[in-house]
């Protein structure tokens, strides 16, 4: 079993929060969630993944043969259409904060403090 | 009574599709019916949740998909008396919040009911799954529905900061745990709770279940507000309405401690034999108990302030659970009941007062008080309730983690408790008695306010107030309660009871009557209790005098909190680096 998907997911996970920590565009920021939130779809996948084996749809496949995990890909759908929610609300903040501020650098939005 | 757990969700759910979908065509008053009858059958069934929990788990399997030879196949809601309990305060806070928002929201937007029947459906979700996955699922339901309700009333930029802070801090906390979902489930194979706990408990340690426990731990303490973790609390509960604040603060915050109780005692508990996972918890509890109290005693925005009491006692609660014992769970139980409702009902006074006259700041409204003696009386009765004087509001939960808990610990968490309280008194003498003076640079600059609010109905606002309060206050000396708390904790603790009633449908040994009788405690928490009181009235009292610099450690704390999200986002990844390195170190 190679390492490089694992690899691959804490890359992707750690540049983007590197993203949101030091983003200065709302739009770039919610980007950069979507970038964090892929890391654990390929780490999904890579946890589920079985050398040689198939689509884990049974239908004309011999019994006993191999197939990748199907629950990991049942997770990877339903995490896609949660972050969908969260990502689209985001945006739909970020075009408020526009509109009020004239800006979507969160480092001048300066209402919350303290 | 298996069929009970998936109403719990579903009623809430369903009713908030429909008014959301027919949000064109129905009346209002028809909207409001289908509202409160929706969260009013959401209370009642969970009370009788809570009656036929007692004697065991209810467990429903979704599609009838029961576990075979001890394996778990489908998705279950397993329900003990803790998460019954939970359900309960949970629905009868929505409840108490839809009322008061009949006419304090009436204006801003419908809509919000709806969100709120989709909080009440996810945190009752979250309270009684069994299945890891959907834990997350439930959590970040939980957390959209929070998002708009914090950034509802988008005229202002205020709400709209406030809501991208919490969304985007939120977000990463769930992130966090999903990827700690991936990892626990490639170790074991499975996702249900019970059946992890019995993966864990027969193979070694290992390394990757203590990355996954702290990336799901952490996950949790992003919602429940703890320090590092806290930052995004006070943005957004200063700038939501009243109501949606008393359910976030009251209820929502403390879901993410459940979260860790709940996956701690069903799976963890399998590789912690030295119970190391509860030190740091512990520390945790107690940075975030005084880092709360004293942000709570530097607001001068009544929800802020309210929102670092949150804090404060969230602290508690956590070091209660930290103690991974029968009595520290069972404080954070009923410091949980105690807490929801006299939070809750504060953040409704706070309504009363914005709706009345258009700031919730405290130095703007110094004497503006002065002669509404209901909400004076009900703001004070709610603050006894918080510092935890002996047999008043939050003081039995706090006197049994006491019971366990190590001095400098007690210590500090009453220490916590009294801070909070005296920010509270404080603010409650400025504004019912006109006393202190009218300025004070300690508490940072005003903030932007919500606009006044039109068409509220004053009598109702103040009843839901008040009865909130009321109920809250008298936790401690309702007989029996305390017993009963106890006992939810012990099954509760039993990791092996509830794998074996899970995955074997195995029945529990019948409870013991239980005592019904008001809980007794030791001297030394009655001399805290009191001391608290009494060093909250004293502090309370300096924060009035007059004062012309402050003292660079404040400065630095409010510096802290800059409100920028890129910073609350940091300090999340370094909180779960430091948690994560600390677990590693005790628990190899």
């Amino acid at each position: 079993m190679s390492y490089l998907p694992y690899a691959v997911a804490a890359w992707i996970c750690l540049v983007g929060i590197a993203g949101i920590a030091t983003s200065k565009n709302l739009i770039h920021l919610a980007v950069c969630l979507s970038v964090t939130q892929s890391a654990s779809y390929v780490l999904l996948l890579a946890v589920g993944y079985v050398k040689h084996g198939k689509a884990p749809i049974f239908v004309g496949l011999k019994l006993g043969s191999k197939a990748v995990d199907p629950v990991v890909q049942a997770l990877t759908l339903t995490d896609v259409v949660v972050s969908l929610a969260v990502i689209g609300l985001i945006l739909a903040l970020a075009l408020d904060a526009h509109r009020l501020a004239g800006t979507v650098d969160p480092d001048r939005l300066h209402e919350a403090q303290g | 009574m298996t069929w009970i757990p998936p109403l719990l969700v579903a009623i809430p759910l369903l009713a908030a599709a429909v008014i959301a979908g027919l949000d064109h065509i129905t009346p209002a008053p028809i909207q409001h019916a289908i509202v409160l009858a929706a969260s009013t059958a959401t209370t009642v069934l969970a009370f009788l949740l809570l009656w036929s929990a007692e004697s065991h788990e209810v467990v429903h399997w979704f599609g009838g998909w029961k576990p075979r030879h001890g394996l778990a196949l489908g998705v279950d809601f397993a329900v003990g008396p803790l998460a019954a309990g939970m359900c309960c305060v949970i629905a009868l806070v929505v409840t108490l919040a839809l009322v008061y928002s009949l006419t304090y929201l009436h204006q801003a937007a419908r809509l919000a009911d709806a969100l709120l029947l989709v909080a009440l459906g996810a945190m009752c979700g979250f309270a009684m799954s069994g299945d890891l996955f959907n834990l997350f699922v439930w959590l970040e339901l939980m957390g959209v529905s929070a998002y708009a309700l914090t950034g509802f009333l988008v005229e202002r930029l205020g709400p709209v900061q406030g809501a991208i802070n919490f969304a985007i801090t939120a977000s990463v906390g769930s992130y966090l745990f999903a990827i700690g979902v991936a990892l626990l489930y490639a170790r074991t194979g499975t996702l249900n709770l019970a059946q992890i706990g019995q993966t864990l408990s027969h193979g070694r340690s290992g390394g990757l279940a203590i990355v996954a426990m702290t990336l799901l731990f952490c996950g949790f303490l992003v919602k429940g507000a703890v320090v590092p973790f806290h930052l995004w609390a006070a943005d957004a509960y200063a700038v939501a309405p009243a109501p949606v604040c008393a359910v976030l603060g009251g209820v929502m915050t403390d879901i993410g401690l459940i979260g860790v109780a709940r996956l701690y005692w069903t799976t963890f508990v399998a590789i912690d034999p030295g119970h190391a996972v509860g030190s740091v918890l512990l520390w945790l509890g107690c940075v975030t108990a005084l880092l709360g109290g004293v942000m709570a005693f530097l607001q001068r925005h009544l929800k802020r302030m309210l929102a670092f009491s949150v804090v404060s006692h969230i602290g508690v609660m956590l070091a209660g659970i930290g103690l991974l014992g029968t009595s520290g769970l069972a404080g954070a139980e009923l410091m949980f009941l105690a807490h929801a409702l006299l939070t809750a009902g504060l953040f409704f006074v706070a309504g009363v007062l914005h709706a009345d006259h258009g700031t919730i700041d405290e130095l703007r409204l110094r004497g503006c008080g002065r002669g509404s003696w209901v909400p004076a009386a009900a703001w004070l009765a709610g603050t006894i309730g918080l510092v935890g004087l002996p047999y008043v509001g939050i003081y039995l939960g706090h006197a049994l983690i006491d019971e366990r808990a190590p001095g400098w610990a007690v210590a500090v968490l009453w220490l916590g408790s009294a801070l909070s309280g005296a920010a509270l008194l404080r603010a409650g003498a400025r504004i019912f008695l006109g006393w202190g003076d009218p300025d004070d640079p300690l508490l940072g600059k005003p903030f932007d306010e919500n606009p006044h609010q039109h068409g509220v109905v004053r009598p109702l606002l103040v009843a839901v107030a008040v009865a909130t309060v009321a109920a809250g206050v008298v936790i401690s000396v309702v007989p029996g309660l305390g017993q009963r708390a106890e006992y939810a904790a012990t099954r509760f603790e039993s990791r092996r009871g509830y794998a074996e009633r899970i995955l074997y449908g195995r029945p529990l040994p019948s409870p013991s009557p239980l005592l019904i009788a008001t809980r007794h405690t030791s001297l030394s928490s009655l001399l805290f209790g009191a001391g608290s009181a009494v060093f909250a009235a004293g502090l309370a009292a300096a924060g009035l005098r007059k004062r012309k610099e402050i003292p660079a450690p404040v400065r630095v704390l409010h510096a802290l909190h800059s409100g920028v999200v890129g910073d609350y986002v940091t300090w999340v990844i370094v909180g779960t680096t430091v948690t994560g390195a600390a677990w590693a170190l005790l628990l190899r």
